[in-house]
């Protein structure tokens, strides 16, 4: 019996016991709903994802898309996975019943979804990028574009895309030098080359709707300057139906490390008269816009890598636990039967470093999702709020850890098979790389790390890092007193010491100190309040754990809940402790690497 | 015309079954559920004649406890219409299980009757079977292929030789095999749709049934495990232990 995608026991914890989704079904947007519906879309998406996506894994990793010279060439078992999600409704499960949508919750859909990631992460990009399109669109457009674009969006009929990078102006959206030409009718000319798109061309559906950002002429210069424009690959005719060809040509695909499901494109806008274009809401807007789309695009590069680090963790613990190698140091006897890899106390550490770091990186990407779900459907404007408040304070970081541990947790994956993880015949190495994109798309580690101690930090008299600290204080006054947890409560709070002292730190320092230098070492202070955050997520666990062994447990029930404990203690002992180090380093402002010089190296 | 499907809730064909730990029982703590697979096809089947048109209503039902409701829902998620659950407490046998069925087609008067030609849980096979003799129906077992022609069914078996073809005189049984279709995915959209249908609930009084089991399961036990091997000096030692220990030559 092969390895499971993702472990349903650990899912179902996390929705009943750690989220509580069935008490969303008080909200009148999710009353339809209860646990059976719930676990349905658990068992769509995990035969799906088992029927579609595992069997062609490796073909899809081996046949990276190609262009002919006129169109993107794939295999096209991509084409058959690619109906089956739009067929079962997976495109676009927490929309409304009126878009073809399911009303799901969004803890809910993560779950759901996560078994599409877990069986080839990249491939379902094509739909995962489109919903997001759609989601932009619904938020920002006029009525008539709205229901022009977005109904054909959502059943997967078009695709959809976001285009921002170019060539000269990858991170730094400041220098992008796109045109758009008004014209007379009220629409646009677009100008300009775009690349990494990802699923910038392909023939999976009828058109492609790119979300584009550009510069109408005169427009002032840095990111004040830039507008959100739709640019279809195909026109539409009057009646709706897909025509001519836009002037939007593919010039190029990019061969990746991984992610070989989804094709990543170099767009030329307007080699000819110009790529027709419509202007998304107000001019020199759009960059605005389009960060209404990339906080949810950051969250759900979070929740990728989160997952991918959990299916690589029950990969690799099957693998443990059924291949026989080698026997423990007491074992005198040359002759004695071989052990399961599982009985080496250090594949026990490489298994629990990644049970740590997945399910700690994950309920922190399905806190974010019931935040996000807070904010829109909570029914007081209070909950509302502290929500958005607390979500847009988290999303560097919910964006940054996961993807960041979660290739270290593929990392271990690999280590536990050892030669076998290295080689193709196993999903682990592919994982890894598939996983390797997630630190750098969307904004990247570096990135997220300015905007977390350059901006949400200090921003709003330090709202939002306030509002974290409390939420994290509260979990602690729980856990005093329970016994299980205390290892933990004692850990966290010298993390949370540690953190709080560096904060005033770097936050004093930016009005009297070099601003570059107190910026230099940001990286180290996100992971340091990653740390503090995903132990925080530990804690949580460990506490409903703690609680559930208090009464009579299936002795199942028992070993799942002291596995939380265990995972919660290695995260305590063996992570947790690094925060010192960190936060001296942070502290004493160092700069060893800011004052290393080019020609020294 | 209208077909009654039967459906029934097993431990889905992925998992991997254990026994409980006292042996009574097989464990099912956290154990996923599911229609069972020849059930599914049933459901399938159904569905497809009514988009062809031959078949107006098709109704599922389920003999068992008050989680089987679960599998009724998914089978309208597929596409069937309503649903009625026959509640009953524990595990009913094949028997049991046929009279409570003759209780519902009495009441229904269906055309055609589906069910799966076994569950993946009891293995019996013989629930459709004593169903067409209790309503007196014709029954096409192990259906690899069926088509409605009129007032009568022609169903192709799969038997030990091959395949056979029979000709049934409506209201007739049908018991489904691995090969008749490939059941469909419910949609997101048609599982909260399914809600909204309508699903009856009776029990064995109300048809007029009376339950009584025949059988008691003693305990259940894992097939012992493969004990190590061991490694032979020669030949004649194998071809000893092949007789002697193994009897397997003579």
């Amino acid at each position: 019996m092969p390895a499971p995608l993702l472990s349903r026991r650990d899912l179902e914890f996390y929705l009943y016991e750690m989220f509580d989704v069935e008490a969303l079904a008080t909200r009148q947007r999710y009353e339809d709903h209860n646990r059976e519906s719930f676990n349905a879309a658990l068992d769509i998406a995990e035969k799906i994802a088992e029927d579609y996506f595992v069997p062609i894994r490796k073909t899809v990793d081996l046949n990276q898309p190609d262009w002919d010279g006129e169109k993107v060439v794939m295999i096209p078992e991509i084409k058959i996975a690619y109906d089956a999600v739009a067929e079962a409704g997976l495109i676009c499960p927490d929309q409304s019943y009126e878009m073809g949508g399911m009303q799901l919750p969004l803890v809910v859909t993560s779950c759901a979804m996560g078994y599409i990631t877990a069986a080839a992460s990249t491939t379902n990009g094509f739909h995962a990028l489109t919903a997001a399109n759609a989601n932009l669109l619904e938020t920002h457009a006029s009525e008539e574009q709205i229901e022009t674009w977005v109904p054909r969006l959502r059943t997967g009929e078009f695709a959809g895309t976001m285009a921002l990078s170019e060539p000269q102006a990858g991170s730094s959206l400041a220098d992008m030098r796109t045109k758009a030409v008004a014209q007379d009718d009220g629409t646009y000319r677009i100008f300009g080359n775009k690349i990494w798109i990802s699923g910038g061309d392909h023939e999976l559906s009828s058109n492609i709707v790119h979300a584009v950002l550009a510069r109408i002429e005169g427009a002032p210069p840095g990111v004040k300057g830039i507008s959100m424009f739709i640019c279809p690959k195909f026109l539409l005719n009057e009646d709706g139906s897909v025509g001519a060809r836009n002037d939007v040509q593919l010039a190029g695909l990019f061969h990746k490390m991984g992610g070989r499901g989804q094709t990543s494109t170099a767009l030329n806008f307007g080699e000819g008269e110009g790529a027709v274009a419509y202007l998304v809401g107000e001019p020199h807007q759009g960059l605005r816009y389009m960060f209404h789309m990339m906080n949810e695009a950051r969250v759900m590069v979070g929740t990728s890598g989160a997952t991918l680090a959990m299916a690589g963790y029950q990969y690799s613990l099957d693998y443990a636990k059924e291949r026989p190698q080698g026997r423990k140091a007491s074992s005198k006897d040359p002759l004695a039967d071989p052990v399961m890899l599982i009985e080496h106390a250090d594949v026990r550490r490489m298994l629990l470093a990644q049970k740590a770091y997945a399910e700690g990186a994950w309920s922190l990407c399905l806190f974010a999702s019931q935040l996000v779900d807070d904010w829109k459907t909570h029914p007081d404007e209070v909950g509302r709020t502290g929500a958005f408040e607390l979500l847009d304070f988290l999303t560097p970081i919910v964006k940054t850890w996961p993807s960041e541990y979660g290739p270290k947790a593929n990392d271990f994956a690999i280590q536990v098979l050892g030669g076998a993880g290295y080689t193709n015949e196993h999903p682990v190495e592919l994982m890894y790389r598939d996983n390797r994109l997630n630190p750098i798309h969307e904004g990247t580690t570096g990135i997220q790390s300015l905007d977390l101690l350059g901006r949400k930090v200090p921003q709003n008299g330090l709202a939002g890092y306030q509002a974290c600290l409390s939420a994290i204080e509260s979990t602690l006054e729980a856990a005093e007193g329970v016994a299980d947890c205390a290892p933990m409560l004692i850990a966290l709070q010298n993390a949370l010491g540690h953190l709080k002292s560096t904060t005033e730190v770097l936050l004093g320092s930016m009005l009297e100190r070099d601003i570059d230098l107190v910026m230099a070492n940001s990286a180290k202070y996100l992971e340091l309040f990653g740390h503090v955050v995903v132990g925080w997520m530990w804690l949580r666990q460990g506490l409903i754990a703690a609680q559930a062994l208090t009464a009579e447990c299936h002795s199942d029930d028992t070993a799942f809940y002291r596995g939380k404990l265990q995972s919660m203690l290695y995260f305590a002992r063996w992570e947790l402790p690094q925060t010192k180090v960190w936060a001296d380093l942070l502290s004493d402002l160092d700069d060893t690497t800011y004052t290393m010089e080019a020609a020294w190296f | 015309m209208k077909a009654l499907v039967a459906v029934k809730r097993v431990v889905d064909y992925n998992v991997k079954v254990r026994a409980k730990a006292d042996g009574s029982d097989v464990e099912l703590n956290n154990v996923k559920m599911a229609i069972n697979p020849f059930c599914e096809i049933a459901v399938e089947e159904a569905v497809r004649l009514k988009e062809a048109g031959t078949v107006s209503e098709v109704v599922v039902v389920s003999v068992g406890e008050k989680s089987s409701q679960e599998q009724i829902r998914t089978a309208l998620a597929l596409g069937a219409d309503r649903g009625i659950h026959v509640e009953v407490e524990g595990r009913p046998e094949p028997l049991e299980i046929a009279k409570l069925l003759k209780g519902v087609v009495d009441k229904e008067q269906p055309q055609l009757v589906i069910l799966g030609k076994q569950s993946i849980d009891g293995d019996n096979n013989q629930t459709g079977q004593m169903l067409g003799a209790l309503a007196n129906m014709g029954q096409g077992t192990f259906a690899s292929e069926i088509k409605v022609d009129g007032d009568s069914l022609q169903v192709i078996r799969e038997v030990d030789g091959g395949l056979q073809t029979l000709k049934l005189t409506l209201p007739a049984i049908v018991t489904t095999d691995l090969r008749l279709n490939e059941p469909r995915y419910a949609s997101l959209p048609n599982i909260m749709k399914a809600k909204k249908k309508p699903l009856e609930v009776t029990n064995p009084a109300e048809l007029g049934v009376e339950v009584k089991s025949h059988v008691t399961q003693l305990g259940v036990a894992p097939p012992p495990e493969r004990a190590a091997g061991i490694k032979v000096e020669d030949v004649a030692q194998l071809v000893d232990k092949l007789k002697n220990e193994a009897k397997v030559i003579s």
